[in-house]
């Protein structure tokens, strides 16, 4: 099921850690390896999305390169999540783009603000890209608001079901046995605890990865663009209330509550990818593989531009630059949209599973 | 004024950090490459501690008394009593000195919740411990010199004057106001150990680093300091065959010997298996295996044993057959069934099993008895591990005073050599094993020789 023997390596290694145990307190995956006195293919994709790429075991192994034991538990993790993420995404043809995720995010990116920009062009007239628009319903006199939403929910909708249909499949492969039913109140309960507290980016107490040593910094990054994303999510929410329900029509002003919780989550977003990119530019790239790093990036670029030109348009909304920024914003909305199941953004499924499953069979223990 | 400390474990880093703190100016001389430095802390995990109240580290309490006790039982009352008072009442600040270097704290890990209320457990283990401690020994200004091997000190009449080390190919001497020696032990000389172990020696496995072959233990013996402790003297459990030379550490011990039977070459038993709880008399085996001819034996159990103990680094062989075992292992087959065959007719059938007591699971009529968790070994398939004799610390070393300064053979201290951790732990344990109690020697005597180095530079 995995490429390049992956599961014959972990099996090879987690018997070093099953041997020593002394990294049971950094996070759940060592407690999760003790379980298993052999390591299957479903055991390391459930491992993988356990792990959440600390690296502090790897600082902290005395087995380490150029020991012959040779271990690398993140580094190994780290593939096996790229090759969970392509593994479970639909349809597999699409899936290839996590092979060059830089490339993928790119061209859908250039691609999609190239197609709104026509769209603009031929649909509206290129003149509403340099033209300045003002009072209720300026956006829409560039886009018009269907234009603008039912792409998006298209997207979305498909998005989910690739995401549920992989998240299915997933769910059923790292079971421990056919009647393993790990999925309860109290498990979902527990691993999201775990997940919005983002307690394994604690590392026991020492932290994420950073330029020598753990540092609580990738943590605090990772919060920032989490509940960015989320405030921004809400802001669009509010945004439609007021438009549908409450019948007033965008721009809203300064101090409405869709433009300071979109703000805050953009500002969120754009400190917090830096900080992640950042951190990822400045470590040992020994501890992780080079196609999650790259995914990494492509993601966190993506984020970085969504954040950054909406910051832009609402900025200058006011100015003759809007339409061309609207169409800027929206393409790569609509790339992040594209390029969601098939990107990094998978990422805290297969871990929100991995976690309610640790968290059975910790209960279970 | 510079203090200079030879070695790069637990006592050599709580020496610096405690030398710089007390306002000296310190160098350290490390002889392992950065990734592998830090001595053989590199494979601990735990501390032994003695608290009157819970805290970070441990659970319940520990008085001083009960922790001398301890010391006094395995150690058969062969102690320097002054010290190893100095050192058990000094272990009651160490948890929270440690935390004030940034060392954390972690649970006991699982299959050690009897040394919970005994020692603490740094989290991620000694290689984490050490990045802690020379984190901090950077950051307080403490130069490291790595591959720089300490061969040799340069004496004005008790005064050491200069260290001769030797790095990148040149020997050069470097000046000094102070030394600390706290460069471990020598067991990863093969040559030095067959000194005293002949070719036995050849088939141990040193559980630790490589670079632990006693240089700075011979200069100080050179520059006249008295020897202490039994040469022969050294703890050592019993391996896996495959482990490798040096560096094994911890992953290659095997627990698996109360379960099932030991035997020799010969495929014949050499001792109880059962007689004690297995981490009192896990220390015993290394030396047993030892004395066997080949220095190599093999625990052989069967499939109910599986799961019961902590798995080591390398599969167990499996089989069938005992005879099949027995090929394997490159046993006879024939001797081996016989002794299996024998055990299982002479275990006493009724017994309740229970690993984690002294149960009545024994053996009737054997020369070699079986005390406890005495099963028939029948539910195939069968396992086997070859087991060598691993190392994991000699005992020679030099004798100190309660200020860790190094005494001469006349009796008499060095003005300014100090020695901490394995190369003077035979002050305190003479002999036998207490889970974590090197590191407390180590760490309490890294401080003091550390703050006694640097009164003497201030004056």
């Amino acid at each position: 099921m995995f490429e390049a023997d992956l599961t014959a390596e972990a099996d090879r290694q987690f018997a070093v850690c099953n041997a020593c145990r002394y990294c049971e307190g950094f996070c759940a995956v060592f407690g999760a390896a003790e379980l298993r006195t052999a390591i299957g293919d479903g055991d390391v994709a459930y491992l993988a999305n356990l792990c959440h790429d600390c690296r502090m075991c790897f600082d902290a192994c005395m087995f380490t390169p150029p020991h012959e034991f040779a271990m690398n538990i993140p580094a190994l993790l780290s593939e096996a999540r790229v090759q969970v993420y392509e593994r479970y995404s639909r349809p597999q043809a699409f899936a290839r783009m996590f092979r060059a995720p830089g490339w993928a995010a790119g061209s859908v990116t250039l691609g999609s603000i190239v197609v709104v920009t026509l769209l603009i062009a031929f649909g509206m007239g290129a003149a509403e890209l340099w033209t300045a628009h003002l009072g209720p319903g300026a956006f829409y006199r560039v886009i018009p608001y269907l234009a603008m939403v039912l792409p998006a929910l298209a997207l979305a909708a498909y998005g989910i079901v690739v995401l549920v249909s992989g998240a299915r499949s997933y769910a059923t492969d790292i079971r421990s046995s056919a009647g393993d039913r790990f999925v309860s109140l109290r498990s979902i309960g527990t691993a999201l605890r775990d997940a919005l507290t983002l307690v394994y980016l604690r590392g026991g107490g020492e932290g994420c990865y950073d330029v020598k040593r753990g540092s609580p910094w990738r943590r605090l990054f990772h919060m920032l663009v989490f509940w960015g994303v989320l405030a921004d999510f809400g802001a669009t929410i509010c945004a439609a209330v007021l438009q549908d329900v409450m019948g007033y029509l965008p721009p809203y002003p300064l101090w409405s509550i869709p433009v300071v919780l979109g703000t805050l989550g953009g500002v969120a977003i754009v400190v917090g990818a830096a900080g992640l990119l950042a951190l990822k530019g400045r470590s040992d790239a020994k501890p992780t593989s080079a196609r999650m790093i790259a995914m990494d990036y492509a993601f966190l670029a993506m984020l970085e531009l969504v954040a950054l030109t909406g910051l832009a348009l609402l900025a200058f909304r006011s100015t003759p630059a809007m339409g061309t920024l609207l169409a800027i914003h929206l393409g790569s909305i609509a790339a992040l949209f594209i390029t969601a199941p098939y990107s990094k953004f998978v990422h805290f499924i297969y871990r929100t599973i991995a976690l309610v499953k640790n968290a059975s069979e910790q209960q279970g223990t | 004024m510079d203090v200079t400390v030879c070695g790069g474990g637990n006592a050599a880093l709580c020496a610096a950090i405690a030398a710089r703190r007390a306002g000296a100016s310190v160098v350290m001389l490390e002889r392992a490459p950065a990734y592998a430095r830090g001595g053989n802390t590199r494979h601990t995990r735990d501390i032994r501690l003695a608290h009157d109240a819970p805290n970070a580290a441990a659970t319940g309490s520990y008085a001083e008394a009960e922790l001398l006790d301890d010391l006094l039982r395995v150690t058969a009352g062969e102690t320097n009593r002054p010290l190893a008072e100095l050192t058990i009442r000094e272990s009651q600040a160490l948890a929270s000195w440690m935390t004030e270097q940034g060392v954390r704290w972690q649970k006991p890990l699982k299959g050690t919740l009897h040394l919970a209320r005994t020692n603490g457990f740094f989290l991620g283990g000694g290689k984490n411990l050490v990045n802690t401690y020379y984190d901090m020994a950077e950051r307080l200004g403490v130069r490291v010199l790595y591959e720089t091997a300490v061969t040799g000190l340069e004496l004005r009449g008790r005064t050491a004057r200069a260290i001769v080390c030797e790095r990148a190919g040149t020997v050069e001497a470097i000046p000094c106001d102070a030394v600390i020696v706290a460069a471990g032990g020598f067991e990863a000389d093969l040559a030095w150990l067959k000194e005293y172990w002949g070719e036995a020696a050849g088939q141990f496995r040193i559980r630790g680093t490589a670079y632990n072959t006693g240089l700075a233990l011979k200069a100080m013996y050179e520059a006249g300091a008295k020897r202490i402790g039994d040469p022969r003297g050294l703890h050592c459990v019993a391996v896996d065959a495959r482990a490798p030379q040096f560096d094994g550490g911890i992953v290659t011990r095997i627990d698996a010997i109360p379960f099932g039977i030991a035997v020799d070459a010969k495929g014949a038993r050499f001792y109880d298996e059962g007689e004690e709880l297995w981490p009192k008399r896990y220390a015993i085996w290394g030396k047993l295996i030892a004395a066997l001819p080949g220095q190599a034996a093999y625990a052989i159990f069967d499939s109910k044993a599986i799961g019961g103990f902590i798995p080591s680094v390398y599969r167990p062989l499996r089989a069938p057959s005992i005879e099949e075992l027995a090929l394997a292992l490159g046993l006879e087959p024939a001797a081996l069934a016989r002794t299996v065959g024998a055990f299982n007719d002479a275990v006493r059938p009724g017994g309740s099993f229970e690993p984690g007591s002294l149960d009545d699971c024994r053996t009737e009529g054997l020369a070699i008895p079986k005390s406890h968790w005495a099963r028939r070994i029948d539910a195939p398939p069968y396992y086997g591990y070859p087991l060598r004799p691993g190392v994991t610390f000699t005992y020679l070393g030099v004798e100190v005073d309660a200020e860790a300064r190094v005494i001469d053979t006349d009796g008499r201290g060095f003005d300014n050599i100090f020695a901490a951790g394995e190369c003077m732990a035979g002050n305190i344990l003479s002999r036998g094993y207490l889970a974590g109690f090197g590191l407390t020697i180590g760490s309490v005597f890294g401080r003091v020789a550390g703050e006694s180095a640097a009164a003497y530079v201030r004056g």
